[in-house]
């Protein structure tokens, strides 16, 4: 009876597992058919290197650098900022910062992660738009900048929090050992403890940027929207999740367009992909 | 002069006191062993020494460190620690080559420049009687070294800051007798040119290697003194028990 139940239990869990990956695969497989489809009326080559996105004209242009490079635009900014602030934060909560102050830089981290994407997008909208425009004297404030400076908000919590648990993992010894060699505090934390939490912190880091470029939402509220080449961090522009949010309602289903979109998926799930790997990698190598 | 003198040193972990009234002296150019079972507070009056204590916020203290006739306490704290190395328990090899092990504290507090480096580099682990066997593979990772090496190079580490005064903590704790005897060697030519405190759980490797011997006891010094005199005609008899093996 009791060999039973295990039996049971266990090809349960095996069916469990089992699902999961078939509906990943299912879901890729899905996409994959989709997408390819739309490389009947535009190469790879022109889809992925073409500058202009007109996916209603007549006869539709379906080039996506605009978007990639929008995506890319944005990803940077908000990694230029969050990187710096992010571990240095870690830093502080992890080595400097006494007890209450650190437990209340925690809440606050992890209170900064439960807002959800539109509310941020929305008091973005309202507060970061305005100034972004008056500050630079632009026509709109709806601008790349305004984005990355929004999803920097939005990857910190991953980064921080992620990074401060390397940190506290590097063994307590390393600290000792350099301390005890007359190193100051912060000897201690810039040669000994940074270096032994890098890959750590690297996968923080790869970590909050692939949250970055998955996020939709904010991005389609503040950054303009004009899938066009941008020509600078000042300027309006379109991501991809920006794009297949916007314009898969309207998209006539099997028309190319409809194609394309999927199409932008795949490409968007294969940046995804490798962001992620190499952020697992990064946590293996720590291990 | 004398290097360290301590006065009615106290200091408690919160609630339970580590250290009682300890008055001792630590003499130049000696081997100074410290004996005494589990939790009888050797680790703890170790760390006061160079205030490793410090990094422990739930500890107080009363009473007096001396170091050369200057209170610890009034010491900068990173120049005391350079003064006063300190070799762990495990070995602490940071994850470096061998080289940049030795080399990091010299660079650290920029005691030598990049021509000097090497020379600094190999007259420490000549010292620490390591560069025979590591001096064709200085670029390795330091963790390829075996445990017995790795405690030398931790020793060549704290002597290539050029300290005067070297803390042991159980430096043979984890280590086989023939590296034990190895390490050995090394403290008892170290002591020409430095004061050791060791600190150990090992009878016999305070017997072999102590000019004098402490022996601690629930946080209180019981005696000190010559180390064959501790051995052959201890005053307490506390002392007598816990050396023929009666407490832990
Ligand atoms: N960081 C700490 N926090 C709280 N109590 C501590 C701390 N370090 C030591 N103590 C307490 O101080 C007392 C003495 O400890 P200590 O480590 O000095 O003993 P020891 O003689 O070195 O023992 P061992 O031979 O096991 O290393 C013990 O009762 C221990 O519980
Ligand atoms: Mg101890």
């Amino acid at each position: 009876m009791r060999k039973f139940k295990e039996f049971v239990i266990e090809k349960l869990i095996l069916i469990c597992g089992i699902a999961s990956i078939f509906f990943v695969i299912l879901i890729f497989l899905f996409l994959l058919k989709e997408g390819l489809s739309v490389f009947g009326t535009v190469s790879p080559f022109n889809f992925l290197f073409g500058k202009s996105w007109y996916p209603i004209s007549e006869p539709p242009q379906l080039g996506i650098l605009p978007l990639i490079l929008g995506s890319l635009l944005v990803t940077l900014g908000a990694a230029i900022i969050s990187i710096p602030i992010g571990v240095g934060c870690a830093v502080y909560i992890a080595e400097v910062a006494p007890g209450r102050i650190k437990e209340i830089l925690k809440s606050g981290i992890e209170l900064l992660a439960a807002i959800p994407s539109v509310v941020l997008g929305f008091i973005g909208m309202v507060t970061l738009v305005p100034l972004v425009k008056n500050i630079f004297h632009l026509p709109t404030g709806l601008t790349a900048l305004s984005g990355s400076i929004m999803l920097a908000f939005m990857a910190m919590p991953t980064i921080v929090s992620i990074a401060e648990d390397a940190l506290y993992s590097v063994p307590k010894t390393y600290k000792e050992g350099a301390l005890a060699l007359g190193a100051t505090h912060w000897q201690t934390i810039w040669r000994v403890i940074l270096p032994a939490a890098s890959s750590g912190i690297l996968a923080a880091i790869m970590l909050g940027i692939g949250r970055v470029i998955g996020e939709t939402m904010a991005v389609m509220m503040i950054t303009g929207n004009a899938a066009v080449m941008p020509n600078s961090i000042l300027a309006p522009v379109r991501t991809l999740t920006a794009t297949i949010a916007a314009e898969m309602g309207e998209a006539v289903v099997g028309s190319e367009h409809y194609f394309a979109l999927f199409a932008v998926g795949i490409v968007l799930f294969v940046i995804s992909f490798i962001v992620n790997v190499t952020a697992d990698l990064f946590l293996h190598k720590k291990q | 002069m004398v290097t360290f003198d301590i006065k009615n040193l106290n200091i408690w972990f919160e609630s339970t006191q580590a250290l009682k009234e300890v008055t001792m002296e630590v003499l130049p150019h000696e081997i100074l062993s410290v004996i005494g079972p589990s939790n009888s507070g050797k680790t703890t009056f170790l760390r006061m020494l160079n205030r490793m204590n410090d990094l422990n916020s739930n500890l107080k203290m009363s009473g007096e460190v001396k170091f050369e006739k200057e209170d610890i306490m009034k010491i900068d704290v990173e120049l005391l620690r350079r003064k006063i190395g300190m070799v762990f328990a495990l070995p602490l090899p940071l994850p470096l080559s061998i080289f940049d092990n030795v080399a990091y504290g010299v660079r650290m507090h920029g005691l030598a420049g990049k021509t000097r480096m090497a020379e600094k580099v190999e007259e420490a682990l000549k010292q620490g009687y390591l560069w025979d066997e590591v001096k064709d593979r200085l670029t390795e990772s330091a963790f390829k070294l075996s445990g017995g090496q790795q405690q030398r190079l931790c020793i060549s580490r704290t002597l290539a800051v050029e300290p005067e005064v070297i803390l042991f903590d159980e430096p043979c704790s984890g280590l086989d007798p023939i590296s034990t005897a190895k390490v050995e060697d090394a403290m008892v030519k170290l002591k020409e040119k430095y004061t050791i405190v060791l600190v150990t759980n090992n009878v016999k490797q305070a017997a072999r290697v102590g000019d004098r011997t402490a022996f601690f006891l629930s946080g209180e010094l019981i005696e000190l003194d010559k180390t064959d005199k501790i051995f052959t005609a201890p005053k307490d008899k506390r002392t007598d028990g816990y050396i023929r093996g009666k407490f832990g």
